[in-house]
């Protein structure tokens, strides 16, 4: 990196540490229980379909392409680190980074999906971390958002020719920031103001968690492109071979 | 493999700044702060269900969590040390 990037980088880090200050900040996943019934069926009801989706597309590839599979066990890996983190951010608060970026960007959306929710899945049973009730609702959220999101951003950074690294930063990023904006959507829509409705309620939720979330993004970017400089050096048959669609 | 040392300076750096700009802080969990905001907007709502397992105090939960962060650690060492032993069989090939 030139040095003017660098001073550019340390600038930013200035100004962002100077406005920003501490306010209470919000859910990585919601709690078990702090979702109403008819939600928790809802979201449960959204989740099942993507759920279906993403274990055929991972059953095709790693029948298709059994050669994949280290790259899979390598994103599922990423996501069970990544989400093990609680990283403290800048409203004195700590959250964490979800990881599903970089197996998105490899395999598209749907093998995620799975990947995610078995981290959820492992995070509810053994750390009371989220919940099972609010399975449905936190795979929505970080396992299938997140995902979507990356790849979304994957694609259009393909189709612009930006370069490769930092399109694999920007999906890192806007998939965690995705997860969070979709989190404070379900808590908005379960708990809507009493004045505001929905609308105030959202921002209530999502407005605070922004600034927590945004170095947090950032974070996640840059460890997905480490990871990325890995392969584009040592494997990249593997991913020519992605990139050609599997 | 400078560039990713770069970057990931970077990530301690925006890790470890909060630390030493914000004092008075424990950097409590989010999701324990949107349990409190959903009693502020709802201070009728009653939480219907209670997590299966708990761990018993911090120290397990400390455990469980960075025993997660190992393994997938593990994992991807392992698997990065395998596609670099396989890039350097096929330059001596070559």
């Amino acid at each position: 990196m030139k040095k003017w990037k660098a001073a550019l980088f340390l600038c930013g880090f200035v100004v962002y540490f100077t406005f920003s200050e501490s306010s209470p900040a919000l859910a990585m996943h919601i709690t078990e229980g702090f979702l109403p019934v008819k939600w928790v069926i809802f979201w449960w009801l959204v989740f099942l379909p993507f759920l279906f989706i993403g274990m055929r597309s991972l059953i095709r590839i790693t029948r298709e392409h059994p050669e994949l599979k280290l790259l899979i066990a390598l994103s599922g890996a990423f996501t069970f680190v990544l989400s093990a983190l609680k990283i403290p951010s800048v409203t004195g608060s700590s959250s964490h980074p979800t990881g599903v970026g970089l197996g998105a960007v490899l395999f598209g959306p749907w093998t995620m999906v799975v990947m995610g929710s078995v981290v959820l899945l492992f995070q509810a049973l053994l750390l009371a971390h989220g919940g099972l009730t609010t399975l449905g609702a936190n795979a929505m959220s970080m396992a299938v958002a997140g995902p979507l999101v990356a790849y979304g951003m994957y694609r259009f950074g393909k189709k612009w020719n930006i370069s490769r690294r930092w399109t694999v930063f920007f999906a890192a990023f806007f998939s965690n920031l995705a997860t969070y904006v979709v989190t404070s959507l379900q808590l908005a829509l379960a708990f809507p103001d009493a004045t505001g409705g929905i609308a105030a309620s959202f921002l209530k939720f999502a407005g605070i968690f922004a600034i927590t979330q945004i170095p947090l993004a950032v974070t996640e970017g840059l460890l997905t492109v480490v990871v990325w400089n890995f392969l584009s050096t040592y494997s990249s048959r593997e991913l020519s071979q992605l990139e050609r669609g599997v | 493999m400078k560039r990713s040392l770069l970057l990931l300076v970077v990530a301690v750096l925006l890790t470890v700044a909060p630390l030493l700009f914000i004092p008075h802080s424990d950097f409590g969990g989010t999701d324990g702060q949107a349990e409190k905001t959903i009693q502020v907007i709802a201070p009728h709502y009653q939480p219907w269900a209670q997590t299966i397992f708990e761990p018993p105090g911090g120290e397990v939960e400390t455990l469980l969590f960075s025993v997660q962060a190992a393994v997938g650690a593990g994992v991807i060492g392992y698997i990065i040390g395998v596609y670099k032993g396989r890039a350097n069989k096929r330059e001596e090939a070559k």
